[in-house]
């Protein structure tokens, strides 16, 4: 089963659903060849307003439109549309983004959606959506486009170092292993590389957590809070920018539950990144396994020195 | 309905256009140019009534110049979409009549106030009556300046290019956008050429004539693979000779006095003394 199976067998099974795309067509390839789904798909150009336009105009008619483009310009160049159309109306409009994040690999800035879940989980009623790998993505993909909630997906075909839980319910993460020392949130096509820094951690005997974030929006606030009490150490992982992102979710977690508790961020800071082939990219922005696990023994170091400075001055 | 009918329609839609502009004022100038359009549209022309605002096979309008609110329930409250008391509760926070419309209103399609949105959402509605094989029409009703917007020429092209043959697109061509006329600023003469050559069929029309409403809209070219935009050139202001055709009367907030020597000027056409300020930019 791939996207393009899913959302076949759903839209032939319930007539409700059409299928839209602003000529990005790399997860519908197929789907205007298929005879019995003729109307039910539209591919509108290179028109990210005007196709969210007319979703909003489709859902009105009793509708549910899954649309696709480019992560970037979908929630960028249209967004006064989403939030305007579907945001205020709260459509069931669903929002697949294809490569958000570093997914945009070699394409340069122009294409790096590194601000998408700040900006559209901004819009009230919406929900937002970064499954780990393909095979996470299918396991939640049913679930997001039943519900009622407008929604943004971002769409990741990574294939998956781990067996996912099948049973994925919005508003929920998938808590993959709990650590004592720290813990690993993140989302989207960096899980793997997470998934290997922690087994590099684990090989140093060390206790770590790991968090999938599947679910941006609506957030798991009790597993943040569990992670806060229970890890001597949060590090948030993600291919965002640090302002608005996870980083920002969890402070807000926090904040707003009166809870303190050390966290520690690897994101984009206030810089787009340097394009090139994807594994290059990560690595040189410090996102392969290796310089996750180093850059998080650093941190495990400074608070050691930190704890033993505070203590010998008491 | 005769046109004499349709003219005493239009003349209580402008009354209640003017009690509307004080106490908070509201878009005056670009309501009363389309007021005609209005009574037109809901009166002889489009399958919508109280009885089946809620049926699929209704025709739809969809106010994208949503600025024009006053003309709007100012006819709704006429033929009966919404009790002509609930005027009286306009910028009140306990009801929903505020400058721009909202679905809370029965009649209102949906929402809008952000320029160039309802194009598209209205090709949307276009696309799935012509997947359903339904006979219906949709109308989408624009300002000139908000042909500014890249997102209506964006709309433009894709309408055509999907042969959306039941939709129909109304430009109401007073020739003011909101501080300044259009051709000073951005030029769009002559808006009729621009849509035939991305594949319209557009048509201009007297937008304050009933007669020549009729005789546009009662031969459309619906159904010929693409769709159809009427340029209905009207008057900023139609009606209110003291305000007609000025950049500086679009937003308007009258005193109670001017109000009245303004309803006056409607029915007696003798100019009111306006000292209220003007240029409100909104």
């Amino acid at each position: 089963m791939n996207y393009e199976q899913l959302i076949t067998e759903l839209a032939l099974a319930d007539e409700r659903y059409v299928i839209m795309t602003a000529e990005n067509r790399a997860l519908v390839r197929n789907i205007p060849n298929n005879p019995l789904l003729t109307n039910r798909f539209i591919d509108t150009g290179i028109t990210e307003q005007t196709m969210i336009g007319m979703a909003a105009g489709l859902a009105l008619r009793g509708r549910v439109p899954i649309v696709h483009a480019l992560a970037a310009f979908l929630t960028m160049r249209a967004f006064e549309f989403i939030r305007t159309d579907v945001g205020i109306a709260n459509l069931p409009v669903k929002l697949t983004g294809f490569i958000p994040g570093f997914l945009s690999d070699g394409n340069g800035p122009t294409h790096q959606a590194i601000e998408d879940i700040s900006i559209v989980r901004g819009i009230p009623g919406m929900h937002v959506f970064a499954p780990a790998d393909e095979e996470d993505m299918l396991v939640m993909l049913p679930e997001i486009w039943h519900s009622k909630a407008p929604s943004y997906t971002r769409a990741n075909l990574i294939k998956p170092l781990y067996p996912h839980d099948k049973n994925f319910t919005i508003g929920k993460s998938e808590v993959v292993a709990e650590g004592a020392t720290v813990t690993f949130l993140t989302y989207g096509m960096l899980f793997n590389q997470v998934f290997e820094a922690r087994q590099l951690l684990e090989h140093q005997g060390l206790s770590i957590g790991l968090v999938n974030m599947r679910c941006l929006k609506p957030v798991d606030e009790d597993v943040i809070l569990k992670v806060a009490r229970e890890s001597e150490l949060i590090v948030i992982v993600e291919d965002h920018f640090k302002t608005g992102g996870l980083y920002s979710i969890v402070a807000e977690v926090l904040l707003n539950n009166q809870q303190t508790a050390n966290v520690q961020s690897l994101s984009l800071n206030e810089s787009w990144f340097k394009p090139g082939r994807l594994a290059d990219v990560l690595s040189n922005e410090g996102f392969s396994p290796e310089k996750i696990a180093v850059q998080t023994m650093n941190m495990l170091e400074t608070r050691q020195h930190v704890n033993t400075l505070t203590t010998s001055t008491h | 309905m005769t046109n004499n009918e349709l003219n005493e329609l239009a003349l209580k839609v402008r009354e209640n256009i003017v009690r509307l502009s004080t106490d908070g004022g509201c878009f005056t100038g670009a309501s009363l140019s389309c007021a005609d359009l209005f009574v037109f549209l809901y009166s002889k022309f489009l399958n919508i009534s109280q009885e089946n605002l809620e049926d699929p096979n209704r025709d739809y309008l969809f106010l994208s110049k949503g600025h024009d609110v006053p003309a709007l329930y100012g006819l709704f409250a006429e033929i009966g979409f919404i009790e002509k008391s609930r005027l009286d509760n306009h910028l009140n926070t306990n009801d929903s009549i505020y400058w721009h419309p909202n679905t809370s209103i029965p009649g209102v399609e949906f929402h809008s106030g952000s320029l160039g949105h309802l194009p598209s959402v209205a090709m949307g509605v276009a696309l799935d009556c012509k997947w359903k094989n339904q006979t219906n029409k949709v109308v989408v009703v624009t300002g000139d300046g908000e042909l500014n917007e890249g997102s209506v020429w964006e709309a433009a092209l894709v309408a055509a290019a999907h042969k959306l043959d039941n939709l129909i697109w109304i430009v109401d061509r007073n020739y003011f956008q909101a501080n300044m006329a259009t051709e000073e600023l951005i030029p769009l003469n002559s808006i009729k050429e621009k849509f035939e050559a991305f594949g319209w069929n557009a048509i201009d029309v007297d937008g304050h004539d009933f007669e020549k409403l009729e005789d546009t809209f009662s031969t459309l070219p619906l159904g010929n693979k693409k769709p159809t935009i009427v340029v209905a050139h009207t008057v900023r202001g139609k009606g209110l000779p003291s305000i007609e055709r000025r950049a500086d009367r679009w937003f308007c907030n009258f005193t109670r006095e001017e109000v009245n020597a303004l309803l006056e000027e409607l029915h007696e056409n003798k100019m009111a003394d306006l000292n209220s300020e003007t240029l409100v930019v909104r």
